[in-house]
């Protein structure tokens, strides 16, 4: 047998996702004339309501900042071979930690009381990773249904603990006091006016750059660490990882707990950056959507900024949308969601076969 | 003493009612997880059924059409779910997340532009539920001590759903274990390069069972739409496809432990809703959440070995590639 | 009847005639022009190295892959085959290497698979005990139906399978390597069957690269080169010399040049070792032996016998239950702390193993040394040393095509092999564990890798070599243990060793009890 080419990398990486990315907004158009309105006037109204204005580009960078958060901790996962679905209670019990935190820390001085709210944050998510993580490393419990369990168990602990335990005194809405000032993470706009750049009123705050700060060291952890060798050895073949003398084990704890506490730092934004309390189901589905933003990215944490941008914009634009066009709501872009998972995600290899004969034809490879 | 009893009887009473779907959604991951496939979409699918039987409800005023609606969407979900899967060779638990996101969006979606109600469909209209059914001489027994209660109170004044759930149990055994079908279908779960050897298709077979399990998640959808409930609620399903997947985990994929485990999440959930606020004595107010809980912490538990040992089919999860 | 029947010799209608078969895969021609005819009644064998296409011509004939040219006739009629199905019903039945069977069912439940008769099971369950029986008794293959098939020895499971394509009719049966996983004695016990198959008219099909076999049973034998058909010949009027040229392409050296060994010091030592599997059943039991340096220590014996867990139990992979092993005096306590004191492994199976198919060459090749210090600065991978380095043994190994950047599966079975080769012999280990070095490699580069080794011993390096080949044991070692259901059965020196005393070992029969 002779060595086979593959495709080459830009089409692997760029055309084959653009490809299928097409078709779940083709799809996604269809469903738009469904509801009886103009898909190409509902993009238009999408695009504006993303990056028209100065406010509108704020909020499409602060939903990214989530989607960064919650697809970098389905990522990692899988360069191990495991599938994540458990970023919703992650991120829960994230916000779970920002909250003890900034209500037991929050008189500290900022600098003191914000890095002890991180902190919180990645270990309450980091614990919520490391339970199914080692559940799967030492008794072998596959993690797609622990992660989906352990959702509903830090919704349950969720509930019980707002409803009970922390809730504001003297009123039946779940949710905490507003935390102290000194804990609120500064928004950007605010931080920005004194160097004279104007950037519109939005809740984008610090959690934005950590983020890209986090994209940054998975992409060092994965590809330049040793430990990222070790871990998508453990990842692609279990046998051979044992065979070269690294426990998968050991590097299934330690991601699991790393994506827990990713999922978790999602919080800093709902949470420390725009909500300053912690409120019931702040995560709306974002540990979910983390799910297409990776498989979008492909599972590079510069592809997961990129997928995240996207999804940011769908969710600002999408917003914008539902309010000028009366018969579409907010829930359209959840089928959007849905359909980039399903054609970038499982219909991946849709057109993979049909591209890899047009490069084989074009450039034969001797045999 | 009489009370009592009573209390029990109601308790067993709504016990079945909240089995119902899960024993259908359990019964219908059965099918496509002894063939190999996962189905974590069961509570898309559901959720697609009762959106759809709400609607077509609704608009006619006849609560089969609810239910062949909701079959016809669920089927549908299920094909896409095989083109993705079987015929695609894509990851089973990406489609099936795919599907549970799209229907989560769709149904609140169209809801909203078909029938203006923000995210749910009521359905009103005359005949466009399952109405309680009365079994035979279910009044004139009533009186009979203990036997009398129990036929009229427990078994009698059910919908037609709730018994063909339970119905659905052995004869899905039946199919499993004595026919042709079911031998197919365990051995496709297994070792799914024997069934092609055999001469047998095997994404014909994942197919057909995805259809099955298509069917009967329908059913339970319409179950929850125009059954046990007169309206399409966003989320209504609220993590019952999951919680049958964990029942079905917890029976090792066999139809009557399956069943036995339903029940007792069922159970559980039943106890919850009425211990809510209740002073228990010796305990305290128990929190509804930790009864909530439980049946996640048990499939846990159970994954992990603690208690007995589940076993999945061998070939679950993986796409079938011919060697080479 | 064609000119190719006229050329293998057959003067009646051949019962599978294959005309101008092609089939290419991506770029690799698999087959090309293919011409076979099989006389009724026969058995017939089909012979080549790994990849000369063997496998795929069977794979058409049995319907699993679709020709891209040519036409198959069966019994003189145009036959297409489409699907297993149509081989079925065609009168085709395949033994597969791996066997096709559902383990946790019922030797009777995987008879009736897809042949149930009906839509229930009832009846047809009846009527296979009746039909089933008859069978077994017409050719002696005796099996309890009831019995699950997981818990069957595999020659046992081999009948199954033969069971289940006569069950559905087969008048033609193929059987792919069928001794792979057998003892000679149990594979004369299969020959016998298929004597017997033949004598009651049936046509049998027999692939492999084992010439002993296609001389002891065979009437005719086809010889497949490079996807093509070279030659067919009488079994009676040719020889394992003149086959063996055919296969490759030229004359071959059957056995492997070097001279005496010069033992040193004890590198490995192991005591009383015994080793569980993964359900905690022991496959290795009280084990002993010592490897020298300057030596090679050739273990034989039928796969499955515990020579794989023995090996992943030396090189730190598999705790032992009971027992030590000694490298260099010093306990092996795990995989990553032996690589380090010097021990080099190349596993039994490379793709599951020793190298990760989707990782490009020059990731492969640091597989297991990415701890060491030079590959290393402060926890960061050293990636342009680790390129040039591999670029380096690609040269030296003459691995094809040179790209480092190549991924693994893309690679032939040979080319990844001196992959492996080069990583674990390239690291300068004291001690060499070998398991089936030239397991699907072609004949060139098993040359090559059985020069290396003699290479690594003359060099004073110890080496344990594991071969289910018993060919290759014997040329190379200098030592040979017979390893047999988890014991050692006996050793001897290489000069010493035949062949039938070696096989009577590997099937538990010791020289005293024989």
């Amino acid at each position: 047998m002779a060595a086979r080419r593959r495709l080459p990398f830009w089409a692997d990486y760029l055309l084959l996702p653009f490809l299928n990315l097409s078709l779940a907004f083709l799809v996604s158009g269809l469903v738009v004339l469904l509801l009886g309105e103009n898909p190409i006037a509902a993009v238009k109204l999408l695009l504006y309501g993303a990056f028209g204005f100065g406010e509108a580009v704020g909020y499409t960078l602060f939903y990214a900042t989530n989607f960064i958060f919650t697809g970098l901790a389905v990522a990692l996962a899988f360069h191990a071979g495991l599938f994540n679905i458990g970023g919703e209670g992650q991120a829960a019990l994230g916000g779970l930690g920002v909250a003890l935190a900034a209500l037991w820390f929050g008189h500290l001085h900022p600098l003191l009381a914000i890095p002890l709210a991180v902190v919180g944050a990645a270990l309450l998510g980091g614990i919520w990773g490391f339970i199914p993580g080692w559940l799967q490393a030492r008794r072998g419990s596959h993690t797609v249904i622990t992660t989906i369990m352990l959702n509903f168990v830090a919704a349950s602990i969720m509930t019980y603990l707002l409803v009970n335990v922390i809730i504001k005194p003297g009123q039946s809405a779940p949710e905490t006091v507003t935390f102290a000032e000194n804990v609120w993470l500064p928004q950007l706009h605010g931080l920005l006016q004194p160097l004279g750049i104007a950037i519109g009123r939005s809740p984008l705050n610090l959690a934005f750059p950590i983020a890209l700060l986090c994209a940054l060291l998975v992409w060092i952890y994965v590809w330049k660490l040793r430990l990222g060798y070790e871990l998508r050895v453990v990842g692609r073949s279990e046998p051979a990882a044992l065979y070269a003398g690294i426990s998968p084990a050991t590097h299934i704890v330690l991601v699991m707990t790393i994506a827990g506490a990713l999922a978790g730092m999602m919080a800093l934004n709902e949470v420390l950056g725009a909500q300053h309390r912690l409120v019931l189901g702040f995560t709306g589905g974002y540990g979910f959507v983390g799910i297409a933003v990776a498989l979008m990215g492909r599972n590079h944490p510069l592809g997961v900024v990129l997928a995240a941008l996207l999804f940011g914009a769908l969710y600002q634009g999408g917003a914008e949308l539902a309010f000028d066009m009366p018969r579409i709501n907010r829930d359209m872009i959840v089928v959007i969601q849905g359909l980039v998972i399903l054609f970038a995600g499982a219909l991946e290899h849709m057109f993979r076969p049909t591209l890899e004969a047009l490069f084989v034809r074009t450039r034969p490879v001797p045999v | 003493m009489n009370d009592l009893f009573l209390q029990v009887l109601l308790l067993a009473d709504s016990t079945l009612r909240l089995a119902t779907p899960l024993v259908l959604a359990a019964l219908a991951g059965l099918f496509s997880e002894r063939s190999g496939v996962v189905n974590i979409a069961l509570e898309g699918k559901m959720l697609g059924g009762a959106f759809a039987a709400a609607a077509a409800a609704q608009l006619t005023g006849s609560a089969f059409a609810g239910l062949f609606a909701a079959i016809g969407f669920a089927v549908f979900l299920a094909l896409v779910h095989g083109f993705a899967s079987i015929t695609n060779r894509g990851d089973q638990v990406v489609s099936g997340m795919a599907l549970n996101i799209m229907v989560a969006g769709l149904g609140p979606t169209l809801a909203d532009a078909w029938f203006g109600q923000a995210g749910r469909i009521p359905v009103t209209a005359e005949g466009a539920r399952f109405r309680p059914l009365t079994l035979p001489f279910a009044e004139e027994i009533r009186e009979v001590p203990v036997i009398g209660p129990i036929y009229a109170e427990l078994l009698s004044g059910h919908n037609i759903l709730v018994y063909l759930a339970l119905l659905a149990v052995p004869l899905v055994a039946w199919v499993l274990y004595r026919s042709r079908f079911g031998l197919r279908l365990r051995a496709v779960g297994e070792s799914p390069e024997a069934v092609d050897t055999a001469g047998i298709s095997v994404a014909w077979m994942r197919y057909r069972a995805l259809i099955v399990a298509g069917v009967l998640t329908g059913i339970a959808g319409a179950y929850l739409s125009v059954a046990q409930n007169a309206s399409f609620l966003r989320d209504m399903t609220a993590g019952k496809g999951y919680l049958a997947l964990a029942a079905l985990i917890f029976g090792k994929w066999r139809p009557l432990p399956a069943l036995l485990a339903c029940l007792l999440f069922a159970f559980a959930d039943a106890v919850q809703a009425r211990l809510q606020g209740v002073e228990v004595p010796l305990v305290g107010t128990i929190p509804t959440e930790a009864i909530q809980a439980i049946p996640y912490l048990l499939t846990i538990l159970l994954l992990a070995g603690f208690v007995g040992r589940a076993v999945a089919p061998k070939a679950i999860g993986q796409p079938y590639v011919k060697e080479r | 009847m064609g000119a190719e029947a006229a050329a293998a010799g057959v003067d009646e209608t051949p019962a599978v005639e294959l005309r101008g078969i092609c089939k290419s895969f991506g770029p690799v021609q698999a087959n090309r022009e293919v011409d076979l005819a099989v006389a009724a009644g026969t058995i017939h064998g089909i012979v080549g190295e790994n990849g000369a296409g063997k496998s795929t011509l069977m794979n058409i004939l049995y319907g699993f892959y679709q020709p891209d040219a040519g036409r198959i006739l069966v019994d003189g009629r145009p036959r297409r085959i489409r699907s297993p199905l149509d081989a079925i019903r065609a009168g085709i039945g395949m033994v597969h290497q791996h066997f096709m069977l559902v383990e946790p069912f019922t030797v009777l439940e995987n008879l009736l698979l897809g042949a149930e008769g009906g839509f229930t099971l009832e009846a047809g369950i009846a009527r296979a005990r009746r039909e089933i029986e008859a069978i077994e008794r017409d050719y002696g293959l005796e099996v309890d139906l009831d019995a699950v098939v997981r818990d069957l020895p595999v020659g046992v499971q081999q009948r199954v399978e033969i069971l289940k394509a006569l069950f559905r009719g087969a008048h033609i049966l193929v059987l792919d390597e069928p001794t792979g996983v057998l003892t000679p004695q149990e594979a004369d016990h299969l020959f016998r069957i298929l004597e017997n198959l033949r004598e009651q008219g049936r046509t049998v099909v027999l692939i492999t690269h084992k010439l002993r076999e296609i001389m002891a049973v065979t009437d005719h034998v086809s010889v497949m080169r490079g996807g093509r058909m070279v030659a067919h010949r009488r079994t009676s009027e040719t020889s394992t010399e003149e086959l063996a040229e055919l296969m490759v392409g030229r004359k071959v050296l059957l056995r492997v040049e070097k001279g005496p060994a010069r033992p040193g010091e004890p590198v490995l030592e192991v005591a009383g070792l015994e080793v569980r599997d993964d359900f905690d059943v022991p496959r290795v039991r009280d084990v002993s032996f010592t490897v020298r340096a300057g030596e090679i220590l050739g273990i034989a014996g039928v796969a499955g016998n515990g020579q794989s867990e023995l090996l992943e139990a030396l090189a730190g992979i598999r705790r032992p239950s009971r027992g030590r092993i000694l490298l260099r005096g010093r306990p092996v306590e795990d995989a990553a702390r032996a690589r380090a004191r010097r021990l080099g492994h190349v596993p039994e199976d490379r793709l599951r193993m020793g190298l990760v198919r989707s990782f490009t060459a020059w990731e492969n090749a640091i597989l297991g040394y990415q701890r060491l210090a030079g590959y290393l600065r402060g926890g960061f991978l050293r990636r342009r040393r680790m390129i040039a380095g591999c670029v380096d043994w690609m040269e030296r190994y003459d691995v094809r095509p040179r790209d480092p950047f190549l991924h693994a599966a893309d690679f032939s079975g040979g080319n990844q092999q001196k992959l492996v080769l080069a990583r674990e012999l390239e690291h300068d280990p004291d001690l060499l564990l070998v398991g089936q070095p030239t397991r699907g490699v072609d004949i060139g580069a098993i040359e090559f890798i059985h020069r290396r080794l003699v290479a690594m011993r003359d060099a004073g390096k110890a080496i344990l070599l594991v071969s289910v080949e018993l060919e290759e044991v014997m040329s190379l070692a200098d030592r040979i243990l017979v390893m047999f259901d988890g014991r050692i059965m006996g050793e001897m020196a290489a000069e010493e060793a035949e062949e039938r005393r070696l096989g009577l070992l590997m099937a538990g029969v010791t020289a005293e009890a024989g």
